[in-house]
């Protein structure tokens, strides 16, 4: 067996999207003679094998999660993970006796994430031809290679600010979602007893990583599946007709960092929204429902419609129904034949959804302060 | 855009009432409590997407529908009877044709 069998992961969609495959948002580890050597169940002196703390390291400041898939006690094996001082860098552990390839899709479907964005190594080739033939789309790496793994561009995102702490977000994510569990009373009741607070603002070049970064991450919350690249942000920041909006959320369990980003462009007549992408760790918060109604609000005080780009990807439906739900439709508005037909810069195949927008009430599940576009203040005022 | 006698009608149609006690029992599974038939579902403003694209997707599963374009409004998922309606309409079997 070759010692990589990394799956090639050909993307379903075309190639504009993305030319290369995803970075790796997840790393789900095998225990016994992968992330330790030795076997725990045969009593074994485990220490964990050369480069695995490295590997660790290097991957959680990069913003990259790690999980673990492996046949053992759970308790047992926990404990060890906690002996050797390495447990705290694991989200959603599966140890247990059943298929890896569940405990990966598992690991999957709990973070919310594409399984081209996970990977999965295991000394044995059996346990890693068992998730590529269940999972294709999952890379797949032997214990040996544990040690060269940041060195693969696969492992290389772009880093930023939020990456470094994106293992605690999670985690506290899931105590959130704990909390939510013990709580039976409707959504928007759990949702006020989080305290949240949104602030949208405009991004300046400190922001421009983290922006970038959401536009590559964001496969589901994206509109468009456009990847803006730092050099195209700049570009919009200095330019009056454009809007690069950054919102980020803090509850009482900590900062979500930056969840979402919106591109707009001012026209004659029209804010024409070319980008809203919210990350997938806010979704169940309604954020991006949020961010639609506040920008609605904004455009109505500005006297001008709202037209949004929306392409649809193999995983966006969800941005679909968040502009349709918020009222964007497909039929014609007299503020669309001004003679500007879709932008040069607007991928093929993109839908421009319209609005005429109306005032939308402050939420009442959370704050939200932001810029008032349509008077250019900049600073951030509360919504109402 | 269905009118609201057409909605009348198309709620009272046949199998309409089964796809509202449906309905209703999912939401109520999902809230975790007894669903009104005329609550509605939006008017917090705090519903997420994640919410409206698992009642779309549950609605096109549980009724062999597909929702798309213009159908696709916060109106026709506002309330249960509007659902029933968009379903029956959807399924052909409702008073109002497309």
């Amino acid at each position: 067996m070759a010692a990589t069998e990394t799956a090639e992961t050909g993307t379903p969609t075309d190639a504009a999207e993305t030319a290369v495959r995803p970075a790796v948002k997840c790393l789900v580890w095998d225990l016994d003679n992968t992330l330790w050597r030795g076997t725990l169940l045969e009593h074994d002196e485990l220490v964990l094998r050369p480069g695995v703390l490295e590997t660790l390291k290097a991957l959680d400041e990069r913003g990259i999660l790690q999980s673990v898939a492996s046949r053992n006690e759970y308790d047992d094996a926990w404990a060890k993970l906690e002996s050797l001082g390495v447990a705290d860098y694991f989200v959603l552990p599966h140890i247990g006796w059943g298929r890896k390839s569940d405990a990966v899709r598992a690991v999957a479907e709990q973070l919310n994430f594409a399984q081209n964005t996970l990977a999965f190594i295991d000394d044995q080739h059996t346990e890693r031809a068992e998730v590529a033939y269940h999972l294709p789309d999952v890379r797949c790496y032997d214990a040996p290679e544990a040690a060269g793994l940041p060195d693969l561009p696969d492992f290389t995102p772009t880093v930023t600010s939020d990456a470094r702490r994106r293992r605690a977000m999670y985690q506290e994510k899931f105590r959130r979602e704990a909390a939510q569990s013990e709580f039976n009373g409707p959504d928007e009741d759990f949702l006020r007893t989080l305290d949240m607070r949104m602030s949208i603002a405009r991004a300046d070049e400190g922001d421009l990583a983290r922006v970038e970064e959401l536009t590559l991450r964001t496969s589901q919350m994206n509109a468009t599946g456009v990847h803006y690249s730092d050099a195209d942000l700049r570009a919009l920041l200095t330019d009056p007709d454009h809007e690069v909006l950054i919102t980020t959320v803090e509850d009482r369990f900590g900062s979500h960092g930056a969840v979402g980003v919106v591109l707009l462009e001012r026209q004659p007549g029209r804010w024409r929204l070319k980008l809203l992408a919210t990350s997938c760790r806010v979704v169940n918060f309604g954020i991006g429902t949020q961010l639609l109604r506040w920008t609605a609000d904004q455009a109505t005080r500005a006297g001008v419609h709202l037209e949004a780009d929306f392409r649809r990807t193999d995983r966006n439906r969800i941005m679909e129904v968040a502009y349709r739900f918020a009222g964007f439709n497909s039929k014609p508005c007299a503020c669309q034949e001004d003679g500007r037909e879709a932008a040069a810069d607007a991928p093929a195949d993109v839908q421009r959804l319209h609005l005429v927008p109306q005032r939308q009430a402050a939420p009442t599940t959370l704050t939200v302060t932001g810029p008032v576009l349509w008077s250019g203040d900049g600073t951030g005022k509360p919504w109402a | 855009m269905t009118t609201v006698d057409n909605q009348a009608d198309a709620a009272t149609g046949p199998g309409a009432g089964d796809v509202q006690q449906r309905l209703v029992a999912f939401l109520g599974s999902r809230t975790g409590g007894d669903w009104d038939l005329d609550r509605d579902l939006f008017a917090s403003g705090a519903f997420s997407s994640l919410f409206s694209l698992e009642l779309l997707q549950h609605v096109e599963q549980e009724f062999q529908v597909t929702v798309e374009g213009d159908d696709l409004t916060l109106d026709n998922f506002r309330t249960v009877p509007a659902i029933t309606a968009l379903v029956q309409r959807l399924r052909g079997d409702g008073a109002a044709g497309r």
